[in-house]
Formats: C-alpha cells, structure tokens, sequence
C-alpha cells in the first residue's frame, strides 16, 4: 500500500511539532524515521493511524484520503503506539482475541490468526497468563501480535524494539524484515543501528521537518565526500610527519592521535583521496608506512550532522 | 453494530474479571434488601402487595452506585493511554462510547434481574399490581441509563477515576435531587422548568405504572445528550487545530 504526505503539519499550541513535510512511500518498502526525542516522529505516525488530525495538509493511503476514510484505512493498518499500553487485566489470548474480532477478522479465521501470532511473536510459553502478569519484552510482543492480528497492509510500528532484550531485538528483527517482504512498514527509532539492520530506507527527522531522505548507504555517502583515514607512520619525529602529510594537495587536515603515538587521522579535500599520496610521501623520505586503513562514515555521524 | 458488540463483550467481561461487577451486585442486593425486608421497612405494614419501598431505596442506591461502575469506562482508558489504541482499530468514536454504555446498562439489567426474588415473595403475600412493578422497573432502568450516560461523560472529562466519579455524583446531583428543591422553591415557569428536569418527577410517574411519552423523551434525550458529548471529547484530539 502506498502512502503520500502532503504539506502535513501539526501544531500543538504555539509549538510545531511537525512541519509541513510531505514524502511518499511505495508498497513493500520498509522506511525507518529516525530522529531525536520530540522530533515529531510518533505525531507523525498518530496522524497517519487516523488517531489524530493534522493541522493542515493531507495524508492518503491508496489513494484513500485519512480524513474522509478512517474508518476503511484503519482496517488496513497495524498500529503499535509508543509506549504500548495494552489492557493489562485481560489474558493475551482474550486480548488477541478481541484485537481480531474488532478489526473485522472473520469469525472462521479469528482463532487462526491468534495461533500464527502467538507463534511468530514467540508468545507460546506464556499464552495464558495475563498481560499485566509478563514482563516488558513480552509485552511488546503482545504489542506487535495485536498489530498484526488482522494481517494489515501496513504496518506502523512506534519504537519497535523498546524493553527487548538482545536476543529478542534480533528475532524483532528479522520479523520486520520479512514483513516487510510484503507489506509496507513504517517504524521509528532513536538508535541509529537498528534502522540501518531493518530499513530500506531512512527518513531522519528534526524539529519537525525531514532533514535527510535515503537508503543507508546514500546518506553515508552524502556525508562521505570528505574520506577519512587512519595511517601509521613510524619515523620518529611525529610534528615533522604531520606537516609534511598536512603539505599534501589533497590534505584538508591531520590529526595526530593522542593515546596511539605514530597514528594519524588524514581528512581529505571534499571528493578526493590521500591514500596514494600519502603512500608517495613515505617513499620519498623514507617512512615505514605500517596502516592504513579507510574510517568508513557511520550513520551515527551523519545523524549529528543533520540535527545539530 | 458489531464492533459495538465486540466493544460490549470486552467491557462487561472486564467488569466481570476485575470483581467490580460481583461486588456491585452483591452490596445492591444487600442494600436494597435489608432497606426493603428488614430496617424500617413499612412493606408488611402498610396491607398493600407492592415494590414501592424496594423502588424507593434503588431510587437512592443506583444514584450512588452507577458513578461507581462508569467512572473506569473511559478515564482509565485516558490515564493508560489504550484510548489511543481503540481509536485506531476499526471502530468510530460513537460505537466505543455507545459500546461502553450498553455495557454499563447490561451489567444494571443483570442487577435489576437478581431482584426478581423480590418481586415473587411479594407476589406470594397478596395480589400485586404488576403494571406498577413493571413500570417501576422500567423507570429504574431508564434513570439508570440516564446516570450511565452522564457518568460515561463525566469519564471522558478525565483521566483520573475519582474526578470521574464525583463529577458525575455532582452533574447527578441536580438532577436527582437539587432540581426538586429548587423548583419547590420557585414559582411560574422558573418553577415548572425545575420540576420538569428533575428525575424524581418521571420516575413517580412511571413507578406508578403509567408510561408517558414525555417521560420516556426526557431519558432518551439525557442519555442521547451525554453519549454525543462523551463522542465529543473523544474526537476533541481529532480536530484540526
């Protein structure tokens, strides 16, 4: 199911909490928002579960207008909200079970559905306890089943991962994933390695406005035009090897590294690279050259970038 | 209609699961009983086979106890954020609001039906009317639907359980009783008006066993009028500004 935001704007008293952002999803893809606290990411995605009105701007989902349709589009969507609150009184199989039967499942398949969610979520074990009674990685998956109970088209999850424990985080994973083989996802997170493992694409937002928009690797790369190497020099006389790397066409700057003596951090110029010049200078004076290794930019790098 | 149902089912069981709904049960029998049997009960004195002390004493209990059961339905709902859950399943505003309402009126029917005992004993001593009892037990179940209704919205005002519940005591209160005072107070139109919205007014007439469509359209339009307002402060975060 394809969604389009157009010009989507909400306003919470005098503060903008989303500012007139506008993107477009296509069926299938797996698109992770990221951003810091308060970034407008969860405003974002209870005006797309029809929980609540923009301020101005339009949402569609299949060409199904938010606004006009909710109660066809909510049908259609999975909805894990931030904090999953869940009836806490009610055994997870009731749970499930009213989970179904309210989003129209058919009575012949409702009980269908609960097995395949209570096994894909890893539920069994715990079937028949109480929801108030299990932990909070449980819970969450007693959050993700209820999203996905009715086999939506779309799926959107809000912090996905919270209260999981590793091994859990992993198999959430990899859940995701292959969801997301069908079905469109949206998802949130503050960590920076968990939509880079899950996400075909990343949406990073800030201060309610989307600041960068790609897959993992072009957001990498945007931030890679200056390469950044770490290089190994032995020759004793570390201020004399510093200027003569920072006297290199190529150089923008070098940094010798603190705690490791003869190591250097070489920034080049932006789009160009050093390797084969730095290599050039320890020939001509005679150097050990003993690493050097490209510093690949990591997403966390890009993401102060863009938000600070 | 059937989310409206599903959302019923949910709610009653919760009632059920939580005790809230034996509880209620219980100490209403228990009240109702021991004020209609037992403690300065005129029923074996005045020579009269009625239901009309039992009428009485609900007339009182059910006012004190509906706050009770409502106060939950909505503002727990609030206070742990699931509101934002069940607004985004398949249901509108108004199926969750009347859900919770027929959820509330079936837990009163089952009540109302556990003094039924009551009714055979008296019928047992002498010759009932039973078009009074009848109609007695319609005007409980109506004023017990108008209470609902204003306790289901005074829920929707709050997040928290005891502002739920003194809210709608308050809003009830009028009706229930300061009404009565004021109107005996007034006079001319003033004085009319004030009787007309007191409860006590329709409900006589129709413990008396006399139906009268004007009662009947004053709890419709007070039931109808705090289940729109309940929808209302639901779709309140779905406004546009």
């Amino acid at each position: 199911m394809a969604i389009l935001i157009e010009n989507l704007t909400k306003v919470y008293g005098e503060q903008k909490a989303v500012n007139n952002i506008s993107f477009e999803i296509k069926t299938g893809e797996v698109v992770g928002f990221l951003g810091p606290n308060g970034a407008g990411k969860s405003t974002t995605m209870k005006m797309l579960t029809c929980y609540m009105a923009p301020t101005s701007g339009k949402i569609f989902l299949e060409g199904l207008d938010v606004d006009k349709d909710p109660e066809e589009i909510k049908k259609k969507i999975g909805y894990l909200p931030e904090n999953n609150p869940l009836y806490t009184d009610m055994a997870i199989i009731d749970y499930l079970k009213f989970c179904a039967e309210i989003q129209g499942v058919e009575k012949s398949l409702v009980n269908q559905r609960i097995h395949k969610m209570v096994d894909m979520c890893g539920l069994n074990q715990e079937r028949h306890k109480r929801i108030g009674e299990l932990s909070k990685g449980y819970r969450q998956r007693v959050g993700l089943a209820q999203a996905m109970i009715h086999d939506p088209e779309v799926l959107v999850l809000d912090e996905p991962t919270t209260g999981l424990d590793p091994n859990q985080i992993i198999e959430i994973r990899k859940l995701i994933k292959e969801l997301g083989k069908e079905k469109t996802v949206i998802l949130s997170s503050h960590i920076l390695s968990e939509v880079e493992a899950t996400c075909d694409r990343i949406l990073i937002i800030n201060k309610g406005k989307i600041v960068a928009d790609g897959t993992s690797e072009t957001l990498r790369g945007q931030a890679q035009g200056k390469a950044l190497i770490k290089v190994q020099i032995e020759a004793g006389n570390g201020a004399a090897i510093q200027k003569s790397l920072l006297g290199l066409a190529t150089v923008e700057s070098v940094k010798a590294l603190e705690e490791k003596p003869d190591y250097f951090l070489v920034q080049s110029k932006p789009d160009l690279n050093s390797r084969k010049e730095v290599f050039d200078l320890c020939v001509k004076n005679g150097w050990y050259l003993m690493e050097l290794t490209g510093i690949e930019t990591k997403l966390e790098d890009v993401f102060r970038e863009v938000t600070n | 209609m059937k989310s409206i149902w599903v959302i019923t089912k949910r709610e009653l069981a919760s009632y059920f699961d939580s005790l809230i709904a034996y509880l209620m049960i219980i100490i209403f029998l228990i009240l109702s009983g021991i004020f209609t049997w037992l403690y300065g009960s005129t029923i074996f004195l005045i020579g009269q086979a009625d239901l009309q002390v039992f009428f009485g004493i609900s007339y009182w209990t059910l006012f004190f106890f509906i706050p009770a059961i409502t106060m939950r339905s909505l503002a727990e709902e609030n206070r742990s954020g699931t509101i934002e859950l069940l607004s985004t399943k398949a249901v509108s505003d108004w199926q969750i609001v009347v859900g919770k309402f027929l959820a509330c009126t079936l837990l009163l029917v089952i009540a109302l039906a556990c003094t039924l005992p009551y009714y055979i004993s008296v019928a047992q001593l002498g010759d009932v009317d039973h078009g009074a009892v009848m109609g007695g037990y319609f005007g409980l179940l109506l004023m017990s639907g108008m209470y609902i209704s204003i306790g289901i919205f005074s829920s929707s005002l709050t997040s928290n359980q005891i502002v739920a519940f003194l809210l709608a005591l308050f809003i009830g209160a009028f009706f229930h009783i300061l009404f009565q005072f004021m109107s005996s107070g007034s006079t001319g139109i003033v004085g009319h008006a004030m009787d007309y919205l007191s409860v006590r007014t329709h409900y006589e007439s129709l413990s008396r066993g006399v139906i009268d469509t004007r009662d009947l359209v004053y709890f419709g339009s007070f039931i109808l009028a705090g289940l729109v307002l309940s929808q209302t402060m639901l779709s309140k975060r779905n406004w546009h500004n």
